[in-house]
């Protein structure tokens, strides 16, 4: 079978359309580049009526929503999962590691929690406060730039509150607390945590004319018909087809390789057409990868050519190293104050939380190193499946009998609805060169590309750091009124630690720094060893700070997009 | 939906769902016409997904008797009557068929415990479950509705388990289905304007809102005003 050879010759091509390539993609048409965007999986708009799963009613799934298939549910905007059939991955050690792929347009930036917190100064320099992982070759100031941009184009809600290691933005004024938010605001404080509106990158307030205005239904992890929350699709990716530059959008494609002529400068990519099943070549002056941190390391890795036979960038062998996740424990109690709930109102509100805690404590007084932040979830939600299973077993709390038949199952499902919270810590975890991914020599998938294998373990700084994060919810729990549900989870089950992978905030596998034995990319995102191949994922993440990574992401891609666009000005690539 | 829209999906659904079986089926003679005429697809699932679906809704689970007996047993745990609607008038039966498909390693308790429950009433009353009295139903069930739930569910006997499997399923059932929302009183999953918690519910639960922090939030009669801020990031529009 032949490589089918595209004659055009592109000023750029983007693999990949979630946070970082969707933002590439924008900043460099929006500079009248010629651009390819190469997509792994199909086109996706949440505006289709037929598309779309927002304000979609249970019945019209026959599973109800179940996650048999989609692991958060029917109606999750997200095609793909933790298992893709056909397109494995493999572990090393008996080791752990949980793979999330998205392919689609806009990939995982479609169902995603839409927290945007940006990094502070510290989680820059950590190492040199604390003594672990690496600095970053930037810092906050670099970086501020482009979250201001990012936070006026994209908006974000929030509130100023002059938190050194949280910085402020451009805030769109954020939704009033529900109910059990109250709650959990009462038992924070009491606590001595502090509590204060959530940042999240939903459109309380027009941000201009093309997007909506979030209407309240609580399903951005469905998608937002009306463009009012963040995806890559709908608030870059389209933006971008109607700017002066030119995008040829390439769906259902799924990148191979880098290709490299002989002085190691890459000449493009190729590509698989899963329609047809034919490998494809695309050519460019300057390639970005935006496939998502493994993905990309992936693709490096399996670009081996005689001028880069470790795989492109990868000279120093860090390509795939210093791979982690957030780390992420979670809790939740029953509210006896929260029961007989009226039901006479809406609450669905925005997509998750509407109040939060950042960081609090001083991890030098503590026995680990790094923080978390806690999310709070509660609240009269949508019946999915799932919705009435053990109605009544909060009947133990008052020594009446659980279980039963009959209609006073109908009024203990009301008397019981709402009468949940729950806390999730989302914390940061140290980087370390011996949890990566690496090409398994033995297994390829049904595109005949070589799989990634893992090897990853939590060190004890994420145990202890796991431990705190249930004694602090047994007592914000405990302080709003709840009765804790569970144990708290020993040695034997990781401290309550997910699996990691399960946050999905997949970082530092083609991490940046000056020095090019130690590092992928330089700090602006470039390959050290082929000058015009870039990376605007959460690859080039020297570590990964107890936020969520998207908003740097975004900042970041920006801001490497910008240096492209300079450099591609200045004949430099 | 559009009838052209949907021939267009239909089309375009069938030969990748034709590629996707004979993908995982080395061998396997599926005609794609079938596939073609699937009614289930839709365009917001995958076409691999509207095949699942559809696999799952050409296979059968239940026969008739044992369809039967599900419809008592649930009509039992959901009954209809001047106020309230039954399982069945929600076809809770039908889904529990689904999901049975959809999570194989329910097949064997729900199966088994149907079983259980012809044994145990043919053994007491001389006739198989869904032909006893009501009286009679209501006997069996009273030995295995309950259960404490301080013993790990691994340790409660079988036909406990069994029970509280079709009661978890009739409740999830029933309560997503429209009238099952509908009773609850959801009053979601449609758009307006979210301006915080009434005042009598408030009230109701004993919390209240600090003045400061309303201050911070939102004003709903200029969310559509696009956003402008000064230099130092205060909303000024």
């Amino acid at each position: 079978m032949q490589i089918i050879e595209n004659s055009t010759v592109y000023d750029a091509i983007i693999v990949g359309s979630g946070a970082g390539g969707g933002m590439a993609t924008k900043v460099l048409a929006d500079a009248g580049l010629k651009v390819a965007v190469v997509e792994a999986g199909p086109f996706f708009d949440p505006a289709d009526p037929e598309q779309k799963t927002q304000l979609r009613w249970p019945y019209e799934s026959p599973r109800r929503g179940a996650s048999t298939v989609r692991p958060f549910g029917d109606f999750d905007s997200a095609y793909g999962g933790w298992e893709i059939e056909g397109e494995p991955y493999t572990h090393k050690d008996g080791t752990k590691f949980d793979w999330f792929r998205s392919h689609m347009l806009g990939g995982r930036t479609n169902h995603w929690g839409r927290i945007s917190l940006r990094f502070g100064p510290d989680d820059f320099k950590h190492k040199s406060i604390d003594g672990h992982g690496d600095d970053w070759p930037i810092s906050y100031d670099d970086v501020k730039p482009y979250y201001d941009k990012v936070d006026k184009m994209i908006g974000v809600f929030g509130t100023k509150e002059n938190i050194h290691n949280n910085p402020d933005g451009f805030f769109l004024p954020p939704p009033k607390p529900r109910l059990h938010e109250l709650f959990y605001i009462k038992g924070a404080r009491k606590t001595g945590v502090p509590v204060y509106p959530s940042r999240m990158s939903m459109l309380t307030k027009r941000i201009n004319n093309d997007r909506g205005v979030c209407f309240y239904c609580g399903q951005c992890s469905r998608a937002c018909q009306v463009y009012a929350d963040f995806s890559a699709g709908t608030c870059l990716i389209f933006p971008a087809q109607k700017s002066r530059g030119q995008v040829d959008l390439f769906v259902n494609c799924v990148v191979r390789e880098v290709t490299v002529d002989d002085e190691g400068k890459a000449t493009g990519v190729s590509y698989i057409n899963k329609e047809d099943r034919k490998e494809y070549k695309l050519k460019g002056k300057v390639v970005v990868l935006g496939a998502s941190a493994c993905s990309t390391a992936r693709i490096l890795m399996n670009s081996k050519s005689p001028q880069h036979p470790n795989g492109l960038g990868n000279s120093s062998d860090i390509v795939g190293k210093y791979l982690h996740d957030s780390t992420g424990a979670d809790r939740m109690a029953f509210v006896p104050d929260l029961m007989n709930r009226k039901v006479s109102y809406n609450e669905d509100g925005v997509g998750g939380m509407h109040v939060y805690s950042p960081w609090w404590g001083d991890n030098s007084k503590l026995d680990f190193p790094r923080g978390y932040h806690i999310e709070i979830w509660g609240g009269m939600g949508m019946p999915s499946y799932g919705f009435g299973f053990n109605v009544n077993e909060f009947n133990k709390f008052f020594g009446t009998k659980v279980g039963g038949y009959g209609d006073v199952l109908r009024s203990d499902a009301k008397k019981y609805y709402g009468a949940l919270v729950g806390l999730s810590g989302r914390g940061e975890s140290i980087a370390y060169k011996d949890n990566y991914c690496e090409i398994d020599p033995n297994t390829v998938d049904e595109w005949g590309i070589p799989v990634l294998r893992f090897h990853y373990k939590w060190s004890e700084y994420e145990h202890k750091q796991a431990i705190h994060m249930h004694d602090t919810f047994e007592q914000i729990l405990t302080n709003l009124g709840g009765e804790v549900l569970g144990s708290k989870p020993g040695k034997e089950a990781d401290y309550g630690l997910h699996t990691p992978g399960r946050i999905i905030h997949e970082v530092g596998t083609t991490r940046m720094g000056d020095d090019p034995r130690t590092s992928v990319t330089n700090k602006y995102q470039q390959l050290h060893d082929a000058d015009n191949v870039f990376v605007v994922d959460a690859g080039p993440f020297v570590s990964q700070a107890d936020k969520n990574c998207t908003w740097t992401i975004l900042a970041l891609s920006w801001r490497a997009s910008e240096y492209i666009v300079d450099q591609l000005k200045k004949q430099n690539l | 939906m559009d009838r052209r829209k949907s021939l267009k999906s239909i089309v375009l659904g069938s030969v990748a769902g034709g590629l996707a079986i004979n993908g995982c089926k080395p061998g396997a003679e599926t005609p794609v016409e079938e596939v073609a005429l699937d009614p289930t697809a839709v365009k917001w699932r995958t076409d691999r997904e509207n095949e699942h679906v559809a696999e799952l809704e050409r296979e059968r689970f239940f026969n008739d008797h044992e369809a039967a007996t599900m419809t008592v047993l649930c009509d039992l745990i959901l009954p209809g009557g001047a106020e309230f609607k039954s399982a069945s008038d929600a076809e809770v039966v039908p889904f529990i068929e689904f999901m049975a498909k959809d999570i194989p390693q329910m097949q064997v308790d729900l199966r088994g415990g149907l079983m259980w429950l012809d044994h145990k009433s043919n053994t007491e009353f001389g006739t198989e479950f869904k032909s006893a009295t009501e009286e009679q139903q209501k006997s069996i069930l009273d030995g295995i509705a309950y259960y404490d739930p301080d013993v790990p569910s691994s340790e409660r006997p079988f036909e406990v388990n069994f029970f509280s499997l079709v009661r978890n399923h009739t409740m999830t059932g029933f309560y997503t289905s429209k009238i099952g929302i509908e009773e609850l009183g959801y009053k979601g999953n449609m758009p307006n304007v979210w301006d915080g918690v009434p005042q009598d519910v408030l009230d109701q639960h004993g919390v209240s809102y600090e003045p400061e922090w309303l201050a911070k939030c939102v004003d709903q009669s200029k969310r559509n005003i696009v956003a402008e801020w000064d230099e130092d990031g205060n909303l000024i529009s």
